[in-house]
């Protein structure tokens, strides 16, 4: 397997031939934060978190998608970098209705702790209070509309480890929903196995198990490995 | 269909058209048409029979845009070259009658103003002057004389190599060197190669693509088909937006046409060069003309943009390389091939060669569709083509690039328009969309109205243009009712520069720019909209 060196933030790193940015920086403990990216599914480059700087090139990159180079020299936590992430998360924050004190996965939240980890304490933009719904006619997951933040997550993993694709995207710009089949409520969905996949990777409480309360979630994606790792080795798909 | 059949056809034409004593022209473009110039095209039909001139002697025939929109319905006479504007069914007689006499002096537009003898059309070259249903007509204008030349005459890269050197860039907007594009899907590996046209022009104010596609399908096609044999590619797609149904149908009959007489399919014109095209319509949204979007609106998935690279060259349309190439930037070929690259790079400025059709709209005397050299001046423009602006009101900025470009103002009128110097300015090309504003206009007005285009056209994917949009939109609303505040307008700033150095696609990466480019020669009048912070953070509340 050939390795390349190049350099993230002044530190010289090792990664093999084609893996990202972002997985050989995070191998070597510079974690990089990321919304929508999740190890074992595919990237879309949508949450714009982890863009990082490349000498040379005129626009930030997303770092889940750009392939490590030789001597590529990289920064990852420039100033105007954190000044970026941290209008990110605050326009997420802005654009739905995200209180962490009434959430189910306060304390274990992607989002939360994105915000914590960039100095978010107030949001200087103007939120929008949509009218959303929640859906809770699925028998024992629900998905609040007010907490998602469109990483598609649940709709890659549904596709592409589950295989049934039940999710998918609706409607354009801020008029943009998670929606399940055709959009029928889940629980009437005809395609959903009920195998719980996109609760578990969904980084905020949108999508959680019904009977729990406040704070009491914990999100739990070591099968995703497993799964991933063994398909890898074609082996215990069947 | 051979290059001999060619000939003859254009020679019968010929004929015919000689034998004639006159042909009235009649624009059957969508604004003329919206205008009836059906009913038009009909009475003058009649008036024609009944006045004693036969088929042969007097044809009536729709023509593609005669370029005055805003004089619609217009009729041209051939061959004496007279202009009628704002034609009536119940003119019909009148004009028919002065077909060997002199012309009805009420209607008559004077061919000789600079709208008219100012332009220099290549690829407008056959608009206004044939029927667009006519594969006749186009043959006759030397049409398909370039494709049965390459095909029989040149190798693909002796296609490319003239294209190359014609200093053709793309005319969708972003100015990619066009010989480049088609080198490199050229040599990229993998097959099918697949071509794409992108006619999914969504700008408001520009109508450039579809008239090009109602005046002249089978320009657009026979440079797909010389692109295709250039690169290699044995299957073609025309995405074009369902809201241009005149344009459709034209498209149609043009390939149906095509190829019932073998320019299209398999063994074209005799060669072992094969070739498809379809037509894909597009649902309506503005981010399917972004390359990628465009890509996988056609593969059937949502129409949303990914990252790039993979550019569309190398993985494109089902992972294939694919050429996209916009309207305009095919509806050049022929005539560069024709007379080669090296008469069309003695057109336009340094790096900017050849004509631009740039469509006139908004506060100006003569809306409609021009074509110009690159580098004439924006007051050559908007003054002497456009007739300068109505009503005795002061010229105050003409807009150009739709909702990714910018305002300029009036210092900057004698500037040459070509990609660098647009983009230089804050502005850019895009693909011709130009909107001159007068003194009456509000430029937060202006940023707003574009703002609001993008935040509904935002396809939702990447957070900074979904929510950015958003946000700048209410800022620029906060402007416009004169209860913004200082923090506002550095906030707004700073949105501006986070949408558009982190957004995933060109539309986010884009959006700021007419709010930045209005900042930027117009900032007195946001400052003008100001509270002070006080009163305006009790409203903002």
């Amino acid at each position: 397997m050939s390795v390349c060196t190049f350099d993230v933030d002044g530190k010289t790193i090792t990664a093999t031939a084609g893996q990202t940015i972002f997985d050989a920086a995070w191998d070597s403990g510079i974690h990089i934060p990321r919304l929508c990216h999740l190890g074992g599914l595919s990237d879309v480059g949508a949450c714009r978190l982890c863009l990082v700087e490349i000498e040379g090139q005129r626009k930030l990159q997303p770092s889940c998608l750009t392939l490590v180079t030789e001597d590529m020299v990289v920064r990852t936590n420039t100033p105007q970098l954190r000044e970026y992430r941290k209008l990110i998360v605050e326009l997420l924050f802005a654009e739905r209705n995200h209180v962490c004190s009434v959430c189910v996965l306060n304390g274990a939240c992607e989002l939360q702790s994105a915000a914590a980890d960039l100095g978010v304490d107030h949001i200087r933009l103007s939120p929008q209070y949509p009218h959303l719904s929640v859906d809770l006619s699925h028998e024992r997951f629900g998905l609040d509309h007010n907490r998602c933040i469109l990483c598609t997550r649940c709709v890659r993993v549904c596709d592409e480890v589950e295989g049934a694709h039940t999710w998918d995207v609706s409607g354009r710009g801020a008029d943009c929903l998670v929606v399940s089949d055709m959009g029928e409520p889940w629980g009437l969905s005809d395609t959903c196995t009920g195998c719980g996949k996109c609760v578990q990777v969904c980084p905020t409480g949108a999508l959680f198990l019904k009977g729990k309360t406040v704070a009491e979630m914990q999100k739990d994606r070591s099968f995703l490995k497993y799964i991933v790792s063994a398909r890898e080795r074609k082996n215990g798909t069947q | 269909m051979q290059s001999d059949e060619l000939k003859s056809i254009a020679a019968r034409e010929r004929e015919a058209e000689a034998a004639r004593t006159a042909c009235i022209n009649v624009c059957a473009a969508a604004s003329c048409q919206a205008l009836q110039s059906d009913e038009l095209r009909k009475a003058l039909t009649q008036a024609a029979a009944e006045q004693g001139y036969g088929p042969e002697a007097c044809t009536v025939r729709q023509v593609g845009c005669l370029g005055l929109c805003g004089a619609g319905p217009l009729v041209s006479v051939e061959p004496s070259g007279i202009l009628y504007q704002r034609v009536q069914p119940s003119d019909a007689a009148e004009i028919v009658a002065a077909l060997e006499g002199p012309p009805v002096a009420r209607l008559q537009l004077d061919s000789g103003m600079p709208f008219f003898t100012r332009q220099h059309r290549i690829v407008l070259e056959n608009s206004g002057r044939i029927d667009p249903d006519r594969m006749e007509d186009y043959i006759a204008r030397d049409g398909y004389s370039a494709l049965s030349t390459v095909l029989h005459e040149m190798q693909p890269a002796d296609v490319i190599a003239e294209v190359a050197k014609s200093g053709l860039r793309g005319r969708g907007g972003a100015g990619y060197p066009a010989g480049l594009k088609w080198e490199t899907v050229a040599k990229a590996a993998g097959s099918p190669k697949i071509l794409v046209c992108n006619a999914d022009e969504g700008d408001p104010g520009a109508f450039m693509d579809r008239s090009v596609l109602e005046s002249d399908p089978h320009r657009v096609l026979e440079g797909m088909i010389i692109a295709a044999y250039a690169v290699g590619a044995s299957e073609g797609y025309i995405y074009v937006r369902a809201e241009y149904p005149l344009a459709v149908a034209r498209l149609k009959t043009a390939l149906r046409h095509a190829e019932r007489h073998g320019l299209l399919g398999g063994d074209i014109c005799g060669s072992h060069f094969t070739f498809r095209i379809s037509i894909r319509l597009g649902a309506g949204a503005f981010v399917c003309g972004e390359e990628t979007a465009l890509i996988a609106s056609i593969q059937g998935l949502r129409g949303t943009p990914r990252p790039r690279p993979p550019y569309p060259a190398q993985a494109g349309l089902w992972g294939h390389p694919t050429l996209i190439n916009n309207v305009e930037t095919y509806a050049n070929i022929a005539p560069i091939i024709r007379k080669g690259g090296a008469w069309f790079s003695q057109l336009g400025t340094g790096r900017s060669k050849g004509t631009k059709v740039f469509a006139l709209a908004g506060s100006i005397q003569n809306t409609g569709l021009i074509e110009v050299p690159m580098g004439m001046r924006l007051r050559d423009i908007v003054f002497d083509i456009g007739g300068g602006i109505p009503g005795g009101r002061r010229f105050k900025a003409v807009q150009t690039g739709g909702p990714s470009g910018g305002c300029i103002p009036g210092e900057f009128l004698d500037t040459p328009v070509d990609y660098e110097t647009l983009t230089s300015l804050g502005s850019i090309m895009g693909s011709g969309g130009m909107i001159v504003m007068d003194e009456t206009s509000s430029m937060v007005d202006v940023a707003r109205y574009f703002m609001e285009f993008c935040m509904t056209e935002s396809c939702g994917k990447c957070i900074p243009c979904r929510a950015g949009t958003v946000q700048m939109h209410e800022l620029l609303g906060r402007f416009c009712d004169r209860r913004a505040t200082p923090a506002d307008l550095q906030m707004l700033e700073t949105l501006c520069d986070l949408v558009r150095n982190t957004s995933l696609c060109g539309l986010g990466q884009s959006a700021p720019n007419p709010v930045m480019s209005t900042l930027r020669y117009f900032r007195p009048e946001y400052e003008a909209a100001l509270v002070s912070e006080m009163v305006g953070a009790g409203g903002a509340a």
